[in-house]
């Protein structure tokens, strides 16, 4: 279609002109919906992972698309300065004191889960730091992670999805899935043994993932942490009650603050920083780095960590990602989940209602 | 101050090709980094934050340069509805190029984060912690990525139109060089 307006060009020249004219826009876009995915819809994108995580519990809008079932807490981390030779985070300066707003959770995607549903229980954190850095970590009471890439995840997370006949998974495919994973055997020997605790209060919570230290020297460390509780008194949970440990946080903490020790181990060269899997070997050295104490509670719908997406990668000067590959997807999928409910918190048009409903009832 | 030459100043043009090559890899990053779960969405967050606001800064500067050196005036014999779109996509552009970054960064002050620049460099919160906010300004972010895009398509597009099929200087003008082909 040549121009209507007189040029001085010949006609016969303008076909190709305008093949560019359309050829060089349409390229573009075309690099634009390569690279965000929409031309290969078999690529893991963050919100692939947190759609599965819908398929497999339901839309609980306004909730965390996992952990979705916690209570917020707030407190401080004393540091003892023992971790501040290894990272020049403000965090670890001896005698420094951070306030904290943290989370316990329980996994999975149902906010009303019971609480005895899985042995596995999740401690986030917000360190604020006085500088105006943050240091955000989620941690599981678990030492090692079932898989180490975010493909695994995924694949595990499809497995799980229920049946709609039977509304479980289908036990063919979680069998299938363990025996294409072999690296899923560490965890399931703890899965085996490790039972639904009592309390909040009486877990350890692991990294799982890798983290570098970065000291003043530039020199750098490989690290996982893990918060060692205070008190020990660990004791079965009790059964036919679906909601207890939000209940014994909260009477644990009327009689005091609870404490655990934020114990950083080093790793020695060769130990897997890419793979939560595997355990480090127990004999590598551990840094003592301070206390965190919890002085109190609030639930999870108004209190202070409702709007907190505890992203592992919001990191302070001084720690940095390691190269494990769980941590990107973590971010992504958690920003991805994030969007969605806090959407749904502000009522945007085409979202979920907040569902408050049944959480209203469950309060005392 | 009008401009006689028939080019953009030289100022305006190092800044032109120089934003146009940052903003098109930015709208790249971002839609990369928030598609992606691997070590890419780390480094591309990374390079985002930094690029956004050098973005921010490049274009308060072309605005001045824009103020201090008018643009060549379109050729007399341009149709009234293309001298419009010309102006309308142009304002739009520099609307785009300003309000982009500033939404990112109440995006990221709205949710509560740190806006880190690098290890350690960052800036203070634009907007105070809020849900709502939050959930605005990030749909707000990809909905002016998508407006920056199309216009930039459609600006590309009459850029070679002037180029190939009118033939008019416009194109030189940017591009520097002889006026006429």
């Amino acid at each position: 279609m040549p121009d209507p307006h007189a040029s001085p060009t010949p006609p016969a020249r303008h076909p190709g002109a305008w093949a560019l004219i359309l050829a060089v826009p349409t390229a573009c876009a075309l690099a634009l919906a390569y690279v965000g995915g929409w031309l290969s819809p078999q690529r893991l994108t963050p919100g692939r992972i947190v759609d599965q995580f819908q398929q497999n519990a339901g839309v609980h809008p306004g909730y965390r698309r996992n952990h979705a079932k916690g209570v917020c807490v707030a407190g401080y981390f004393q540091s003892s300065g023992e971790a501040a030779p290894y990272s020049v985070a403000q965090v670890f300066a001896p005698g420094q004191r951070t306030p904290v707003v943290g989370r316990f959770a329980i996994p999975g995607s149902n906010p009303y889960a019971p609480d005895g549903s899985v042995p596995i229980r999740s401690m986030a954190l917000r360190f604020a730091l006085a500088n105006g850095q943050q240091w955000r970590t989620g941690m599981n009471s678990m030492p090692v992670f079932p898989v180490a890439t975010p493909q695994a995840f995924f694949a595990q997370l499809q497995a799980g999805q229920p049946d709609p006949a039977t509304g479980k998974p289908d036990p063919a495919k979680l069998a299938a899935f363990f025996a294409a994973h072999p690296e899923t055997a560490a965890f399931r020997a703890w899965a085996k043994t490790a039972k639904p605790s009592a309390s909040f209060a009486t877990d350890s919570y692991w990294s799982l993932d890798a983290f570098v230290f970065t000291a003043a020297d530039g020199a750098q460390h490989a690290v996982r942490w893990r918060m060692a509780p205070e008190s020990v008194d660990g004791a079965a949970a009790p059964a036919n009650d679906p909601d207890y440990l939000a209940a014994d946080l909260r009477q644990r903490l009327a009689h005091g603050p609870l404490h655990w020790k934020l114990l950083v181990t080093l790793a020695r060269p060769g130990d897997p920083t890419n793979d939560a899997t595997k355990a480090w070997p127990a004999d590598r050295t551990t840094v003592d780095a301070g206390m965190l104490v919890v002085e109190s509670e609030q639930p999870q719908d108004s209190g202070p960590c409702r709007d907190i997406n505890y992203d592992p990668t919001v990191l302070p000067n001084g720690i940095e990602v390691s190269d494990d590959p769980l941590l990107p997807a973590r971010s992504a999928a958690y920003a991805d989940s994030y969007l969605r409910r806090t959407s749904e918190e502000a009522h945007l048009p085409g979202t979920a209602r907040v569902d408050t409903k049944p959480q209203a009832e469950a309060r005392p | 101050m009008k401009n006689t030459t028939g080019m953009f100043a030289l100022p305006a043009r190092i800044l032109h090709w120089l934003m146009a090559a940052m903003i098109l890899a930015m709208l790249f990053i971002g839609v990369g980094m928030v598609a992606s779960v691997s070590e890419r969405h780390e480094w591309l967050l990374r390079i985002h934050k930094p690029l956004g606001i050098a973005i921010l800064l490049l274009a308060v500067v072309r605005l001045a340069v824009r103020l201090r050196h008018p643009p060549p005036p379109l050729p007399a014999d341009l149709p009234m509805l293309q001298k419009l779109a010309a102006h309308a996509s142009h304002w739009l552009l520099y609307a785009l190029m300003i309000a982009m970054p500033l939404v990112g960064w109440a995006m990221l002050s709205a949710g509560g984060y740190p806006v880190m620049l690098g290890a350690s460099l960052r800036l203070p919160a634009i907007l105070p912690a809020s849900a709502t906010a939050f959930a605005i300004m990030r749909h707000l972010h990809s909905w002016l990525a998508l407006l920056l895009f199309l216009t930039f398509l459609a600006h590309l597009a009459a850029a070679l139109y002037h180029g190939l099929i009118r033939r008019d200087g416009v194109l030189a003008s940017m591009v520097g060089g002889s006026r006429k082909s």
